[in-house]
Order: C-alpha cells, then structure tokens, then sequence
C-alpha cells in the first residue's frame, strides 16, 4: 500500500527511505564510535600530566641523590647551593616552609572559622549576600598582588610595632598567606555547616540552648570532618603558595626559628634557582627537583589526609 | 503554685544570653577582619599608583627608566598568552568532561581519572612550572615563548575547567536527553545539539574563571624564565613574552633599587585587578543571564 504525504505528490517507500538513508548511517556509525575513543584520549591528558609530573621529578631527583646522599639532604642543617662546598640540606627550607604556613595558620584558621560560625549560623539572609562575593573577591586577588601588600604595607607596619623585625621576614609573608587564606578555610567549614540538618539546631534550641551553645556543642561537632578538611587543605595551601614568600621573606637559607629574620621556603628556593640560570646537568639544577619532590610529596599527603577526613568522619544526616 | 520560677530561669539564662551576644560580636568582628584587609589593601594599592597610570603607561614598552616604562608588552603577552589557553582548556576541558559524565562507566577507570584531577587540584602552581620548563621549554626545546608558557597554564587550570563543565553537563536534565533518543537521535548527536547547548552558559564560566586564574598567576612562569626586562613586543605565540603578574614581581623586588618602581607596580595591579574585576563580571553575567533552570 501506498501512502502520499501533503502536498507533494510524491511516492515514498519506507524501505526505499532507509535504503537511501543508508549511506549517511554508516558515517554516523564510524563517528558514533570514533567519539568515546577520541574523548577517552582527550581525558588521558590529566593522567599524562600527573605521570609527567612525577617522572619528572622522579629522574632529576634521582640524579641528584647520585651526588648529595639522601641522609645528608634531609638532615642537613646548611643549605649553600653556591660556591665551594657546596651544601644541600633542606632542613633551612622546609624550616621556613613550616613556619610560614604556621603562621599563616594561626591566622587562617580562627579568623576562617569564626567567619564560617558567623556567615552559617547568625548571619540574616541579606548580610551573608553581601559578605560572601566580599570573601569571593578576597580569594580571587592574585597571590602576586598579596605579595606586594605584604612587602609594602604589612612589613612597614609591623615594624612599627616590632623594631627588630628585618625588612624581608618571615613573619609578614606568613599573616598575609593566612589572610589569603581565610576565604578557602571559610567557605569550605561554612559549606560544612550548612549541611547540618536544621533539626539538630531545633532539637537543640527547644532544650533552651542559646546560639552559641547550639553552635558550639551541636553544629561544630556534626561538621567537624569538613571543618578539620578545610584547615588540612589550608595547610596544604600555604605550603604551596610561592610568590607571596618569595617577595617578602627574601633569601636567607639559615636554619632557625626566629620569625624576625628573613627565611626561605622550597617554593621561593625553586623561584630562586630557575631565576639564576642554573646549568642543566649541575646538581644546583638538580636540588631544584628534590626540593620540588619534597614540596610535591608533603602537599600531596596533605590532600589525601584531607580527602580521607571529609569521607571516613562524615557524618550522614 | 508557680511551675516555673522566673527568677530563677533569669539567673541562671542571664550569663549564658550575655556569652552568646559576646561571641556573636566576636564572629561578626573577625568576619570584618577580611573585608578590612580588602578594602586596605585595595585603598593602598590605588593610592599608590595614582598619578602613574594614564595613556602613556598602557601604550609604552618596558623600560629602565620609570618615567617612561609602559606595559604594552605585558598586555600583549597576556592576551597571546590567553589565546593559547583558552583554546586548549576549552577543549581538553571540555572533552574530559563529557568522557566523564557522559561515556565513562561508573567504575575504576573513571574514579582514577576523577580523583586525578582532584589531585592535580592540589599541585602547587609552581611544580607545574617546573613541568613546563622540562617539558615545553627544555624537551622539546620551545623555549620560553607564549606557547611554551601557554601550555604550561593550560594543564595548570585544566581541573577548574574540567570540574566547572562536569558540573554544568551534570545539571542538564536526563528527560531532555531522553527526548532527544526518542526523536532517533544518537548518543553523540544528543551531546553534541542537546547537552552542549545547555550546559554552556556554565562551562562558559568555568572558562572565564578559569582564565582569571591563569592572568593572575605568576609562579609557573618565574620557572619557565622569563626575562625582567623584556622590550620587543610579542607577535604571535612564538615569542617570547612577559605578563602583567611578572612584571608586577619584577618591579616589586626591584623597588629597592629604583623607589618609583613600587609604583609602577602598583599601577599594574590597578590594570590587573580591573582585568579580573571585568572578567568575573563578565562571568557573573552569563551565569545569570544565560544559565536556564530546569
């Protein structure tokens, strides 16, 4: 039987249409399963990049392990890349390292916390719209541009009220990388906190409990997983920030404690060194990636750490 | 007979009303703490720069001579810079992306791609630059040109990207594809005229967003060598090249020799910080003018 279709006069056979439909079918079949593949290739790229990462840091490091021994590096209390004598040990920059995203800590973490309490639990609707793109617009600033605040800004005005205080430092770099951070600590706990069921925070305020309490004794404890893996993350942040340091701790490589003086972190070691030409082949150029390996290593640790608290101490409501 | 002694209830609620409206202004204090060392930061750079940005600082080249250094070179290079990364990560982004939500069974293969790029997340900024400098600059000896240097942020943000876009595909609703099969279409032809077009207001973001990370950050590309005082301007992707972010480091640790440096520096974070002000407007923009709800 035959069917005519409007106002064209025309037969059509639906075996006929197929057949002829056939030809542009068997195209679509090859790009129907050329894609996936095509696309798999594409997402391969995020492996390759973390496989080009560690091989590359794995063959130079080694290289350098073939001339400082491995002891020496991670025990060795005197850091002099130049000259005779030449000496690697890595205690001076990870000393810097720790102490600067210590301090930065100190900073980050309350101030971070309480912003999140404030922002979560006693901000009205209005208020929280207004504050959280101020915290946006903070976490968006460039670390360069935090680099130049605290070298002309904090630093002077620190040493006002700390005489002693050289003008590159430690402890400048370290309160701006914790202002830095305050937006990451923030949102991530608040993020936390708001997932708390409002029921906990009824059940709670029907027994009398004020906010505070309420806050302290209910909500931060169901949090705390995403609470603890914001502050980690922090850590893992400061750890890798670099231009911040390397602007404003300058480049003194003493092993120490004292947040006065000017210390150097792995991340400005690594700024310092690729800025100085050093010769492809020296063990200078090969210090660069052990000190990459290990800046590498501890970061990645602490994102796993953070990564296993936020699953294993979740608390499913 | 009284049940409850409001005295009492007084007495004892008193101090514990007075310890919640004490730490209720302590939050609210230590929220203002950012936004004081926002505005501060924003009033001193501004301040320091004024009287230093007008035509002649956008349109000169670099120079010894603060009087006359410019940032055209900056400028240029940033834009070459964006025109290698904004291709690359739309489209490697992207690609993971729909591999990911679309094509990937959910198993091992796409949990190990998955937390990949959450680690990758992680990475300081500057290992990448190393990365960039054994790879694009030294292994295949490109040396420190806007591709080299693009390449090397493109891996940089690709997570942003990837995420962003995941996010966006992942918001389009299941019916609309299953409209599209039930017309006869196929797998591909329903991402390709279905899922992109609507998730694209939220990959475009991702992009923008993605960008405004790249034009601020200076780390990767202090490692891959970037002269301090480089004059020719670049004119493709195969010169070399600065950035506004290196420039500002250049002019920042120089200052100690040159006083007027810092406010060269200043005036570029000026340009900097009004770039990115711009984009993320611009960002903010599609997200709510293009974004649909389903």
């Amino acid at each position: 039987m035959e069917k005519t279709f409007g106002n064209e006069e025309k037969n059509l056979n639906v075996q006929e249409l197929i057949a002829k439909n056939k030809s542009t079918v068997s195209f679509g079949n090859y790009v129907e399963k050329l894609i996936p593949k095509a696309l798999l290739l594409i997402a391969t790229i995020s492996i390759l990049t973390t496989l080009g990462i560690i091989i590359t840091l794995l063959t130079e490091t080694i290289e350098f392990f073939k001339d400082v021994p491995f002891v020496e590096f991670f025990t060795g209390t005197v850091l002099k890349p130049l000259g005779q004598n030449a000496q690697f040990g890595v205690l001076p920059l990870l000393a810097g390292t720790f102490i600067s995203s210590g301090i930065a800590m100190i900073v980050a973490i309350p101030i971070g916390l309480m912003t999140a309490i404030y922002l979560s639990e006693y901000a009205s609707d209005k208020v929280r719209r207004f504050l959280k793109p101020m915290l946006e617009i903070l976490a968006g600033i460039p670390t360069i541009v935090y680099g130049f605040f605290a070298l002309t800004f904090v630093t002077p005005l620190l040493r006002s009220f700390i005489p002693a205080l050289e003008p590159t430092n430690i402890l400048s770099p370290g309160i701006v990388m914790g202002i830095m951070i305050i937006p990451m600590v923030a949102s991530l706990s608040e993020d936390a906190m708001s997932s708390v069921p409002n029921s906990m925070r009824e059940g709670a305020l029907a027994l009398g409990a004020t906010k505070l309490e309420v806050t302290w004794r209910v909500v931060v404890p169901a949090a705390i997983s995403g609470i603890v893996a914001s502050f980690v993350l922090g850590i893992s942040r400061a750890i890798g920030e670099t231009m911040i340091v390397t602007i404003a701790s300058g480049s003194t490589k003493n092993f120490g404690f004292d947040v006065t003086q000017s210390m150097q972190t792995m991340t400005a070691y690594i700024v310092e060194v690729t800025g100085g030409d050093a010769p492809a082949g020296s063990t200078l150029y090969y210090s660069l990636y052990a000190v990459a390996m290990t800046l590498f290593v501890f970061t990645l640790i602490m994102n796993l750490i953070a990564r296993y608290i936020s699953r294993k101490f979740r608390e499913e409501y | 007979m009284k049940y409850i002694d409001s005295a009492q209830v007084e007495k004892k609620m008193g101090s514990r009303l007075l310890k919640n409206m004490f730490a209720k202004n302590i939050f609210l204090l230590a929220t203002l703490i950012g936004l004081v060392v926002l505005v501060v930061l924003i009033y001193r750079v501004f301040a320091d720069s004024i009287g230093w940005i007008d035509f002649n600082f956008l349109t000169n080249k670099l120079s010894t001579d603060p009087e006359k250094a410019g940032i055209m070179g900056a400028i240029t290079g940033t834009l070459w810079l964006m025109l290698v990364v904004a291709p690359v990560t739309l489209f490697l982004g992207v690609g993971t992306a729909i591999y990911l939500e679309e094509y990937a069974k959910k198993g091992k293969l796409q949990s190990f791609i998955q937390t990949n790029i959450s680690n990758l997340a992680g990475v300081p900024s500057i290992v990448f630059g190393l990365l960039g400098l054994t790879v694009f600059v030294r292994g295949i000896s490109l040396g420190a040109i806007v591709l080299a240097g693009g390449l090397t942020m493109s891996l940089l943000v690709l997570p942003v990207v990837v995420v962003a876009a995941q996010e966006a595909i992942r918001a389009v609703p299941q019916y609309l594809r299953e409209a599209s099969y039930g017309m006869g279409a196929t797998k591909w032809q329903t991402i390709k005229n279905v899922v992109l077009p609507a998730a694209l207001p939220g990959i475009l973001t991702g992009v923008i967003l993605a960008l405004s990370r790249a034009i601020g950050e200076t780390a990767p590309l202090t490692v891959i060598g970037i002269p301090a005082l480089l004059i020719p301007l670049p004119d493709g992707i195969f010169d070399k090249f600065t950035v506004m972010p290196l420039q500002i480091y250049y002019w920042t640790i120089d200052a100690a020799l040159v006083a007027e440096y810092a406010n060269l520096a200043a005036a570029t974070i000026v340009i900097l910080l009004l770039v990115l002000f711009l984009m993320n407007s611009i960002a903010i923009f599609i997200r709510n003018k293009f974004q649909q709800r389903f």
